[in-house]
């Protein structure tokens, strides 16, 4: 089996890509529901209907979609430089933690400043918190060359039991009654609701108009080309004039600094206090969101709907009819394989004989 | 510090650090065996938690113990094949990849645990591999057929790779593709192997903590040791004798921590001390950073007559 380039691919082609490799994903997962024991129509359908199928179903998804954007985003600009920053994870919490270090009421009051300064500097202690976490191994990646895959995977382990530190003891809340989570915000620092009786919030404006403003920096800033540059070919980029060192340390900034954010807006819009288990892996389904959205910023947008529709629809799915929800991890990450697969046969195409 | 003494005197000690050893001493080879061919397998997390998942379920379902392991070992090696044909076969980025299959195996398996016991809620149980009370060596005695297998496996991976031609056609497809290629050799091939056989040893590294460490599978009971392992290979240069060396030091602290957390003899949260081994592993990366004598070809994907 050989692979040979394609002269051209075809902006059809690399559109129906991701479409054709989630069917394909479908395909494979049904599967594993008549393991289960359940009829594969009726579960679709039901996971469909759990996702998007009511104004209450889409709220629910477009709010689980605020965080996944966040970390798509934060995927998706690193990549694009191919800093592997799998640290999404860790940055959200420590974002979370800086965001109620800031706006919590510790002690019952917290920081008596005016509410805005307050608000602009939780989310701005929240971005550097999570920047400054990546920095370290983009750092050690472009001073030592140390594998930033590795030092971000086990940073996440260190933020989580950090977090539970924390929890237990200088951000805990006394009225918790044992349970593990910090003070709560300052109610006036909480992100606004965008519909009413729903729990979808402003973060969601947030996190598309960080798509946008990312999308236009790739486009039409040096700095975006410096990315794209490197993200082709960094020898070529130093080769040329582009400051790579520089240029990585800053994607890092941005990378981990949106990612840090992803936690102070969960915070702010939808928990009001820090736990444990605030976030089921959006860190790591970031990743998968900036795949099958090809990197692209907009794309991320789309890709966060969906897997939040997916990741909605399995719970609501599950209570009905029984199959497990990881069904819908076991979908996103099928999704992943498959789109790169996908993504591969738009570039080459395949010769069987040698 | 008689305390500290009174720790290292105590046989029991090195009991831990063996057992805590030998999942890591596991991963750590087949870690190594896939990046020797020039392959990084980040799949390694995912494999261990299908390996203790599946080798588990067939102990559970009535197979042998030994039977158990041989199933972890095809459960690896099957997940190794699908990054063999991504990453060899179509040439894809072997860090997506191998988070993609890692990812992939650990939802399939909790999947797979949720669909076989719907509603548990305490773990069933199986009977784990014994000590081997026969053998009459301190320490070693005490431990499981598993880890006597995974201290025979780091000589016998030393021997292959540097004493004969098949060690050599790995070493080579890892440095120099484009020569190897030269040579006769299908670095195709050569490559798909060493990935089946790296991940189904990262196989039983999970099967041991479902078979031998522990009697049932929990979710998270990997927590992070195929990222340890990843780190390891780097600290131990891609030599199999080192990978041991790494792994024992590694468990040798981890398990220091945890007498230091029960003795309750330094006052720190817990919190920090299962800080350590992941700090520990970040550390090993940088100490080594410098003169890390990475495989030539690791991680750069080949595409036969492409440059």
């Amino acid at each position: 089996m050989r692979l040979e380039k394609r002269n051209q691919s075809s902006a059809f082609a690399l559109a129906l890509a991701p479409v054709g490799a989630v069917g394909f994903t479908l395909l494979i997962a049904s599967l594993l529901v008549l393991w289960a024991g359940a009829p594969v129509g009726q579960t679709y359908a039901l996971l469909v209907k759990g996702g998007f199928g009511s104004v209450f179903a889409l709220s629910e998804t477009l709010t689980r979609a605020i965080p996944l954007m966040l970390t798509g985003l934060a995927a998706a600009v690193a990549f694009r430089a191919r800093l592997f920053n799998i640290g999404a994870e860790g940055q959200l919490y420590v974002g979370a933690m800086a965001a109620v270090l800031v706006g919590g009421l510790h002690g019952g009051t917290g920081f008596d400043w005016p509410v805005p300064v307050l608000f602009v500097l939780m989310m701005a202690a929240a971005a550097l918190a999570g920047a400054l976490l990546l920095l370290g191994p983009a750092l050690m990646k472009a001073r030592l060359g140390v594998d930033e895959v590795v030092t971000t995977l086990l940073l996440n382990f260190i933020v989580l039991l950090l977090v539970s530190w924390m929890l237990d003891g200088p951000m805990k809340d006394p009225t918790a009654m044992g349970w593990p989570q910090s003070v709560v915000l300052n109610p006036e620092l909480e992100l606004s609701k965008l519909i009413e009786q729903t729990r979808v919030h402003t973060g969601l404006l947030w996190g598309c108009a960080l798509a946008v403003l990312l999308w236009l920096m790739m486009k039409y800033t040096v700095l975006g080309f410096d990315i794209r540059a490197i993200g082709a070919n960094a020898r070529a980029a130093a080769f040329a004039g582009v400051p790579v060192t520089r240029t990585v340390v800053l994607v890092a900034m941005l990378s981990g600094g949106l990612a840090g954010l992803a936690g102070a807006i969960e915070v702010a819009g939808r928990t009001s206090y820090l736990t444990l288990d605030m976030s089921p892996g959006y860190g790591y389904s970031g990743i998968v969101i900036a795949m099958l959205a090809g990197l692209h910023p907009l794309g991320v947008v789309l890709g966060s709907v969906f897997v939040a529709g997916v990741l909605v629809g399995a719970d609501s799915m599950s209570r009905a009819i029984g199959v497990p929800t990881y069904i819908a991890d076991v979908i996103v990450a099928a999704s992943l394989i498959s789109v790169l697969v996908a993504t591969l046969l738009t570039q080459y195409r395949v010769r069987w004989q040698a | 510090m008689t305390e500290l003494l009174d720790t290292l005197a105590n046989p029991a000690f090195w009991v831990a650090v063996l057992r805590i050893a030998t999942p890591l001493i596991l991963g750590t080879l087949g870690v190594l065996l896939c990046e020797r061919a020039g392959v990084l397998n980040l799949g390694i997390e995912g494999i261990m938690v299908a390996g203790a998942f599946t080798g588990w379920l067939a102990v559970f379902a009535g197979a042998s113990l030994w039977g158990g392991v041989a199933v972890a070992a095809l459960t690896g090696a099957v997940l190794g094949s699908l990054h063999a044909f991504l990453t060899v076969g179509l040439a894809l980025s072997q860090h997506v990849s191998g988070l993609g299959i890692t990812l992939l195996a650990t939802s399939l398996s909790y999947y797979g645990y949720r669909v076989s016991f719907p509603k548990v809620t305490t773990p069933p149980t199986i009977t784990p591999f014994g000590p081997m009370d026969g053998l009459g060596i301190p320490v070693l005695s005490q431990q499981t057929a598993l880890t006597l297998l995974a201290l025979v496996l780091v000589p016998v991976l030393g021997y292959v790779l540097y004493r004969t031609p098949l060690g050599l056609a790995v070493r080579m497809v890892g440095e120099n593709p484009q020569a190897a290629e030269g040579q006769g050799i299908s670095v195709a091939k050569v490559r798909t192997g060493a990935i089946v056989a790296g991940s189904a040893l990262m196989g039983v590294a999970g099967a041991f903590l479902t078979l031998s460490a522990f009697n049932a599978f929990f979710f998270n009971m990997v927590n992070g040791r195929g990222w340890v392992c990843v780190a390891l290979v780097v600290f131990a240069s891609w030599r199999p004798g080192k990978a041991l060396l790494g792994a024992l030091l590694f468990a040798f602290f981890d398990a220091l921590q945890l007498r230091l957390q029960q003795s309750g003899g330094v006052d720190l949260p817990y919190q920090l001390y299962l800080m350590l081994p992941y700090v520990l592993s970040i550390v090993a990366l940088v100490l080594v950073a410098r003169k890390a004598s990475y495989p030539q070809a690791l991680m750069k994907p080949y595409r036969k007559g492409e440059r």
